[in-house]
């Protein structure tokens, strides 16, 4: 069974977001996604100061065996990306919920939550998938 | 549920992470493909190919029926030597591509798994007039030990261990109904292993114990790539010809025809397409069926893959006679350069490319 942090939300493209106090939130992929993808070896992230809609392409994460694109489960400007992923891409296959993040995004709209899936629902969302 | 190998419980017990492939369920990594990749260029790592498919070829007419077959020359072997061949339809495209050993009293084919069916109803349709006996070995299993220690680690467990030590590529010692070959797939030094498969589960545990770790077939493609060796059905298939697919080196014209060689020679005449080496130092990763752009047109990624010896990207391309130097490649609707090489990239765990 893959980790599922409770309290994080997930989109169904498996990005997880994490709302911080200041309207803020860290976006980054679910445990199943890495370990579907295997070892990473390269992510592109957007430019901060973007501003993107709800499923807009925001970066690809690469691995040796397949690349997949990362679409912004929320709404927003792209405040921050995680710089240290440009030299070591496996930080998101050893800590997808913690070191391991994306980017960081100042939400439009906090609403755009409500479209995203429990950690219960997402849960159900893979066995679904299985 | 898929077919599975006699080291099938093995895998689960080392946590192998097991996947369809070819009908098989067979490992794709037991952790990190990158460890698995890294420990057979630094220092020993095993394989479970028991899906591929053994096929013995007997009778008085063996010699001639795979000269006749292979576009190679089995004539080139003496007993205890093997080869790399292309077997190929009339239109000289590759059917299979394949290792055949001489042994004392027949010929033993190894050809892929996700071909066998095809292979067989080939090779028993080509076999009219001919005094042979094509008989597939279906109880054996098949175990390639790669890497620099390989052997030295294993040298306590290999049956005729003394000889296979001496051996120099491309050769084999048999021993009871054991064929230990210095063959493989990876560019390194080793040994591919063919034995009873009611053996198989305790040799591979005894391999396991001198130190020699699983790998998976994602290791077994990114260092093959590396190597610079063909994936039958990315690198070529039945409409591609062995001229096409940079192995002109495996064809030999001598005084007997074999399947393909008229069309093989109109190609040579008329002029083909070449599968040639690409490397990226751009950030992101070559794949199959992206388009190469160079000063001769338009080409074709045909494996691709990020090469975690070199810590950069390298592809097999197939593109128009006489491309050289720069190119570039399409990447999600963006062109990044690439340099077009020659094969292999890497072997006994170092660069060897050369700018072409």
């Amino acid at each position: 069974m893959s980790n599922i942090p409770a309290e994080l939300r997930y989109a169904k493209s498996h990005e997880w977001v994490r709302l911080e106090h200041d309207g803020t939130a860290y976006v980054g992929i679910s445990e199943h996604a890495q370990d579907a993808m295997g070892d990473l070896v390269y992510v592109e992230l957007p430019e901060v100061g973007q501003t993107v809609a709800v499923a807009d392409e925001t970066g690809v994460v690469e691995s040796v065996k397949a690349a997949s694109d990362i679409y912004a489960p929320v709404s927003g400007e792209i405040i921050a990306v995680n710089e240290a992923l440009n030299d070591t891409p496996e930080l998101v296959n050893q800590d997808c919920y913690g070191d391991g993040w994306l980017y960081q995004i100042k939400l439009a709209d906090k609403a755009d939550l409500d479209g995203l899936l429990s950690a219960e629902d997402y849960a159900a969302q893979l066995e679904e998938d299985a | 549920m898929g077919h599975r190998t006699p080291l099938y419980d093995a895998h689960l017990a080392a946590g192998g992470k097991m996947v369809d492939f070819g009908g098989w369920d067979m490992p794709i990594h037991y952790g990190s493909q990158l460890d698995e990749h890294h420990q057979v260029r630094r220092e020993a790592g095993m394989f479970d190919v028991s899906h591929m498919t053994v096929v013995d070829v007997s009778g008085a007419g063996a010699r001639d029926y795979l000269r006749h077959l292979l576009a190679n020359d089995v004539d080139r072997l003496s007993v205890g030597r093997a080869l790399y061949s292309g077997m190929l339809n009339a239109n000289g495209g590759v059917v299979d591509d394949l290792i055949v050993y001489r042994r004392a009293n027949d010929y033993r084919l190894v050809v892929n798994c996700s071909t066998r069916e095809k292979d067989l109803a080939w090779m028993n349709n080509q076999a009219a007039g001919f005094d042979v006996r094509i008989t597939e070995q279906l109880t054996l299993a098949m175990i390639a030990i790669q890497g620099p220690k390989a052997l030295d680690m294993a040298r306590s467990l290999l049956p005729a261990a003394d000889t296979l030590m001496t051996l120099k590529p491309f050769h084999f010692v048999e021993s009871g109904s054991w064929l230990l070959a210095r063959t493989g797939y990876t560019g390194e030094d080793g040994a591919e292993i063919i034995l009873p498969g009611n053996k198989a589960a305790t040799f591979w545990q005894d391999l396991r114990a001198a130190g020699i770790k699983p790998c998976g077939l994602g290791a077994r493609d990114t260092l093959r790539l590396e190597a610079g060796m063909n994936l039958y059905g990315n690198d070529m298939d039945e409409t591609i010809s062995p001229l096409e697919a940079n192995m002109g080196w495996t064809l030999v014209f001598n005084d007997r025809d074999f399947v393909g060689r008229a069309a093989l020679e109109a190609q040579q005449a008329a002029g083909h397409a070449e599968l040639v080496g690409l490397v990226m130092e751009e950030k992101g990763v070559l794949r199959a069926h992206q388009k190469v752009f160079t000063s001769k047109g338009e080409g074709e990624i045909t494996s691709g893959t990020f090469s975690p010896t070199l810590g950069l990207s390298i592809a097999l391309a197939r593109v128009p006679a006489g491309s050289q130097g720069e190119a570039e490649v399409e990447i999600r609707n963006k062109r990044l350069p690439v340099k077009i090489v020659r094969p292999p990239f890497v072997r006994h765990g170092k660069q060897v490319y050369k700018l072409s």
